[in-house]
């Protein structure tokens, strides 16, 4: 994904999810959208998988317009991990070889559930899994198929507390092995933080691009970090970001 | 087809994925309680004995004739002593009828049910009709059905088909009215053609309504069948019953084939529970 720009207006009815929004995604980089519920955030992310189409504006991945679902460059992990309930694990992770018809890759399947420790669940139905596993194992399915982009639309937002900490340091393992580009849509500013390479804030209603932080701290990072002053100083300054919301922080931005 | 996932905002995950199960909730039928243990099957199995010796007692107790009630004992023997001579062959008229008419009905019910749903304003359209065929009792089409067609199978076929048919296609369209949006938009991020949506998320989301829609249909199709028979027929079940039933009297052989009827009915609920089992399990 390179240079891919984006400057839109979606229009969804007569509510204006986005507005003028534009942000530059680098290839490799994990980019966290920030904001509070009901700012565009998922709008955004639909737009990008090419789900929804813009009102106005494009969007550009790897020079070619995005017009469309792109299956081959593009995963997408959904809230609720959105499995398949009458599939069990094996045949929800198959599910996207299905459809393009294409034959499972056994190898990378194998290795991928060994590294999410689902070895073993194939077998087991998504009811039967907890909320963390279902997580993973969509993620799975995603990574199956080798994408390029990875669009994640608050994946581990039902989670609890202890189950987002684990989540969070495995996708930071999984992406520094493969080093996809990621968008993270979270409402959660400790986990935009510890995540990302940036954290881009949106203003709800209409969304807009408030302010977009570098954030600095060192990789492999550690739930430890996340107790650090400098951490929960930048957690503040993004809180007051979306509180006020980026009224004055426009200019600054 | 495209704009399903267009010009919505998704608006998941909070909120369940809406649900509309139509004006009737049939889905109680199939989530009855079914005995598990060892013990729970012995005690059905024990108030049935309890029922069946108790009436056998009583009635002999209190000197009941055979011609107001028969025995139990009396009942049981005559259906299995004249089986081969009186009840297999009507057991088998009452099935084809019943098979066919099912056939014909549901498999009618299940298309309609998938393309109205795709067309919200045909659904509206079609939907006081099929009404009126689910509330109708088709028995009342049969003798004008025979007086255009005959002493056959073909009325009582198309009265099966005319009650089973829309029963299938009310609940089949709750099932595909069910429209989750995520998981389409899954589906769909994958490059999911509209059939292979169809196909892999609508149908599978719709299947245990579906079920539900062929257990109900096909009960409704055994009440028509045998009531069919009791209006204009030389066979089947309903025709025995009739026939043996000479005013004032009640036989042995009248309530044979009423336990044969009930036999069937039964039989046809467990298929189709057990079909709900296995194909549809996951909707707890």
């Amino acid at each position: 994904m390179r240079n891919a720009t984006k400057t839109y207006e979606a229009k969804t009815g007569p509510v204006r999810a986005l507005d003028n929004f534009s942000v530059d995604v680098q290839e490799g980089e994990l980019v966290c959208v920030l904001g509070p519920s009901g700012c565009g955030k998922t709008t955004l992310l639909w737009a990008l998988s090419g789900l929804h189409a813009l009102t106005r504006g494009e969007i550009v991945l790897d020079g070619t317009p995005i017009k469309g679902p792109r299956p081959q460059e593009i995963g997408m992990i959904f809230q609720d991990a959105n499995l398949l309930p009458w599939r069990n694990l094996r045949q929800n992770i198959a599910f996207p070889f299905e459809i393009k018809r294409r034959r499972a890759n056994a190898d990378r399947i194998a290795q991928l559930l060994e590294e999410t420790s689902l070895t073993g669940f194939e077998r087991a139905y998504p009811r039967e899994l907890s909320g963390g596993m279902q997580q993973r194992a969509s993620i799975v399915r995603a990574l199956a198929q080798d994408p390029a982009v990875l669009l994640m639309d608050e994946p581990f937002g039902q989670l609890d507390a202890f189950t987002r900490d684990e989540m969070n340091l495995l996708l930071l393992r999984l992406w520094s092995e493969s080093r996809k580009t990621v968008v993270f849509v979270t409402h959660n500013i400790s986990e935009a933080i510890f995540l990302a390479d940036r954290v881009v804030v949106m203003t709800p209603r209409p969304g807009r691009l408030a302010r977009i932080f570098e954030i600095e701290l060192p990789r492999p990072r550690t739930v430890e970090m996340t107790f650090e002053p400098d951490f929960i100083a930048l957690i503040q300054e993004i809180k007051q970001v979306v509180q006020s919301g980026g009224r004055h922080m426009v200019e600054v931005a | 087809m495209r704009s399903e996932l267009r010009d919505e905002i998704p608006t998941f995950g909070e909120e369940a994925p809406t649900v509309d199960h139509g004006p009737i909730e049939w889905r109680g039928l199939t989530s009855i309680q079914m005995a598990r243990s060892l013990l729970e099957v012995s005690a059905i199995i024990a108030v049935a004995a309890a029922v069946f010796f108790g009436l056998e007692a009583a009635l002999s107790l209190s000197g009941t004739p055979s011609y107001v009630f028969p025995k139990p004992t009396a009942i049981v023997n005559t259906l299995f002593t004249e089986f081969g001579s009186i009840y297999a062959s009507a057991l088998w008229s009452t099935l084809q009828v019943l098979l066919i008419g099912f056939a014909i009905g549901a498999s009618i019910g299940l298309v309609l049910a998938a393309v109205i749903t795709q067309v919200p304003f045909v659904e509206k359209i079609v939907a006081p009709y099929v009404l009126i065929l689910v509330t109708t009792p088709m028995i009342a089409l049969v003798p004008f059905l025979t007086l255009e067609i005959g002493f056959s199978n073909e009325p009582r076929i198309i009265a099966v088909a005319l009650a089973s048919g829309p029963m299938v296609m009310i609940n089949a369209a709750t099932g595909f009215r069910r429209t989750d949006l995520a998981k389409i938009a899954l589906a769909r991020s994958y490059g999911a053609s509209t059939l292979q949506i169809f196909r892999k998320i609508r149908f599978p989301l719709a299947l245990p309504m579906i079920i539900v829609g062929f257990m109900v249909g096909s009960i409704f199709g055994l009440l028509t069948a045998v009531g069919a028979e009791m209006v204009s027929s030389q066979e089947g079940l309903g025709h025995e019953i009739v026939y043996f039933s000479t005013f004032p009297r009640t036989t042995p052989e009248e309530w044979a084939a009423i336990l044969i009827v009930a036999l069937l009915g039964i039989s046809i609920y467990l298929i189709f529970y057990f079909i709900g089992k296995r194909w549809a399990s996951w909707e707890a």
